[in-house]
């Protein structure tokens, strides 16, 4: 099973133009903040909306052709769409809901509902098999989505934002069982979000979508440690700067100048960690090559370390414990040096 | 008058069962589609709104009188034919009357969300299923409301009735125009039937108030 998709839609003033390529057994979440045609993407794969450019190919089979004319229906087309807030069908129950795929295929009410009902206990909501959608939570509708969805078998499963209707506890557990109903499932599976942390849970390679184009695609460890945009590195949350190499010089592109590790020349990316930033009230001396002078934008509390945010010619994050907050005396404000050890620059090129 | 009383029944009934069968598909086009036209449609469908309805008889006779544009073909063909008999009486109900039915199920459909349709599609379920199995109990409020307005619209039908179907007891009398005939010569009779007509009216009012005026 494959999916191998070109997505070119027009949609107001979002031109998408996507390529995504997805195997069996693997699961790839689309990744971007709103507005960027993740959606659209999913919308296109099922039918839903139609290409104005590219292709759409399951197994071989063209769904979606706009030169040649090809055009699968979205109820002939082998998916699975799990929508955004679960779209149940409020006047049937949850049993209902998971047998009407089955049902509109041809498949006789028992055998249908009681397939449905093996379902239902499969991602772990049988006992609301005659309870109505509404009477249901957020975490047991979107079970019940999936259920409705995973019923078919389907050879390409899309989940928009399966996890954004949940409160945060129903979004833990709901996210570890998603993760392993995704695992079991042989077909593709594409998961929309803008979450990040969904996307680690959920994604063995993850496309970057930013106002309808790829801006990165790759396994995860890749975008964490080699980001190639402002969004993918606020979302792995480092520091990333561009700028022009000459040897270990970098000259940055907003101002200022880093100093590396011996490397090539050309545009690049460098990318400091925050724990890799050390901060001091006074002027340091000593090793390190790069001192950055700044004042304190604000501070970030995230469990038990602060992210302390330093505007200046080089504004830089970094991370540190909140002990050494109150040592340092650090609030919105403070002027403070900041310095990076060359060696924990990583550069690559642009 | 019990005649009356029954026809008139029995022809707001068809007129409505009528209005369900074309009006529902032409609300869902109109509601659904994107159909060149058929905003031209929904002006020719709205048009017996306004139209007075004796004028909707004339037009009526023209299209589906003995020798009218489509009559003379379903007379031919068919021996069909309309215009004088209860069967007209329901047509000419049904065309001043249906406007109502298509213009409350069409905004019904336009406040459904459409991801429903959509979910169905998903899981495989062709147009029609998806429209009996999910759009169909989604929108039963409106279609319930849609069909009272139109029956009781119906069962007041004087104009467009007598100009096509004419005024022949138990055939097309229906009550309004027995109530037009006995006023000419008795008052109190009149008033009688005006008062069930009245009650009938009044007993829909009550049983949709809810939907109407909530509280």
């Amino acid at each position: 099973m494959s999916l191998e998709a070109r997505v070119g839609v027009r949609l107001g003033a979002l031109a998408l133009d996507v390529a995504l390529d997805a195997e069996a057994a693997q699961t790839v979440v689309l990744l971007g903040p709103n507005g960027a045609g993740k959606t659209t993407v999913l919308r296109v794969i099922a039918g839903l909306l139609a290409l104005d450019a590219g292709r759409v190919v399951v197994d071989g089979q063209v769904l979606d052709d706009p030169v040649s004319g090809a055009w699968i229906p979205t109820e002939r087309r082998p998916i699975g769409y799990v929508f955004q807030n679960d779209a149940l069908f409020p006047h049937l129950s949850a049993l209902e809901n998971v047998a009407f795929g089955l049902r509109a295929r041809g498949a006789r009410r028992r055998e249908a509902n009681q397939q449905a009902q093996v379902w239902l206990e499969r991602v772990g909501v049988a006992e609301y098999a005659d309870a109505r959608p509404g009477a249901l939570s957020g975490g047991q509708a979107q079970r019940v989505a999936l259920a409705r969805a995973l019923v078919l078998e389907p050879r390409v499963l899309l989940l928009d934002e399966p996890l954004s209707a949940l409160d945060a506890t129903a979004r833990v557990d709901t996210r570890r069982q998603l993760r392993r109903h995704l695992d079991d499932h042989p077909g593709v599976r594409i998961v929309v979000t803008h979450d990040p942390v969904d996307a680690m849970t959920l994604g063995d390679r993850v496309i970057v979508l930013e106002a309808g184009r790829v801006v990165q695609a790759g396994p995860l460890a890749e975008l964490r440690e080699r980001p190639r945009s402002r969004y993918v590195a606020d979302l792995v949350g480092v520091n990333l700067y561009r700028g022009s190499a000459d040897g270990g010089r970098i000259r940055l592109r907003e101002g200022g100048e880093l100093v590396a590790a011996g490397h090539g020349g050309g545009d690049v990316f460098a990318v400091v960690h925050p724990r890799a930033v050390a901060l001091h009230r006074l002027e340091p001396e000593g090793t390190p090559r790069n001192v950055l002078a700044g004042t304190v934008d604000h501070l970030d509390v995230e469990g038990d370390r602060v992210r302390v945010i330093v505007a200046g010619a080089v504004p830089v994050t970094a991370e540190v414990t909140p002990a050494a907050v109150t040592e340092l005396e650090l609030t919105a404000g403070a002027a403070v040096w900041a310095s990076i050890k060359a060696t924990e620059i990583s550069v690559y090129p642009a | 008058m019990r005649d009356a009383l029954w026809l008139s029944l029995v022809c707001s009934v068809g007129a409505t069962a009528l209005a369900f069968v074309l009006g529902l598909p032409l609300a869902w086009v109109l509601a659904r589609t994107d159909l060149p036209g058929r905003h031209v449609v929904r002006a020719l469908v709205l048009l017996p709104m306004v139209l007075p309805p004796v004028v909707g008889g004339v037009a009526l006779l023209l299209a589906f009188g003995r020798r009218g544009l489509v009559g003379q073909y379903l007379d031919d063909w068919f021996g069909i034919r309309l215009p004088f008999t209860t069967w007209g009486a329901i047509v000419a109900e049904a065309f001043v009357a249906m406007p109502f039915f298509v213009i409350v199920v069409e905004a019904g459909l336009r406040s459904l969300d459409q991801r429903y349709e959509e979910a169905a599609a998903t899981l495989g379920a062709r147009r029609f299923t998806t429209f009996r199995r999910v759009v169909l109990p989604l929108i039963a409020p409106s279609v319930i409301a849609g069909a009272a307005l139109t029956w009781a619209r119906a069962l007041g039908e004087f104009g467009a009735t007598i100009l096509f179907a004419g005024n022949l007891q138990g055939k097309t009398q229906t009550m309004p125009l027995a109530i037009f005939i006995e006023l000419q010569t008795n008052l109190g009779g009149a008033i009688a039937l005006s008062l069930v007509l009245l009650a009938l009216s009044v007993v829909v009012l009550v049983s949709l108030r809810d939907r109407w005026f909530p509280a």
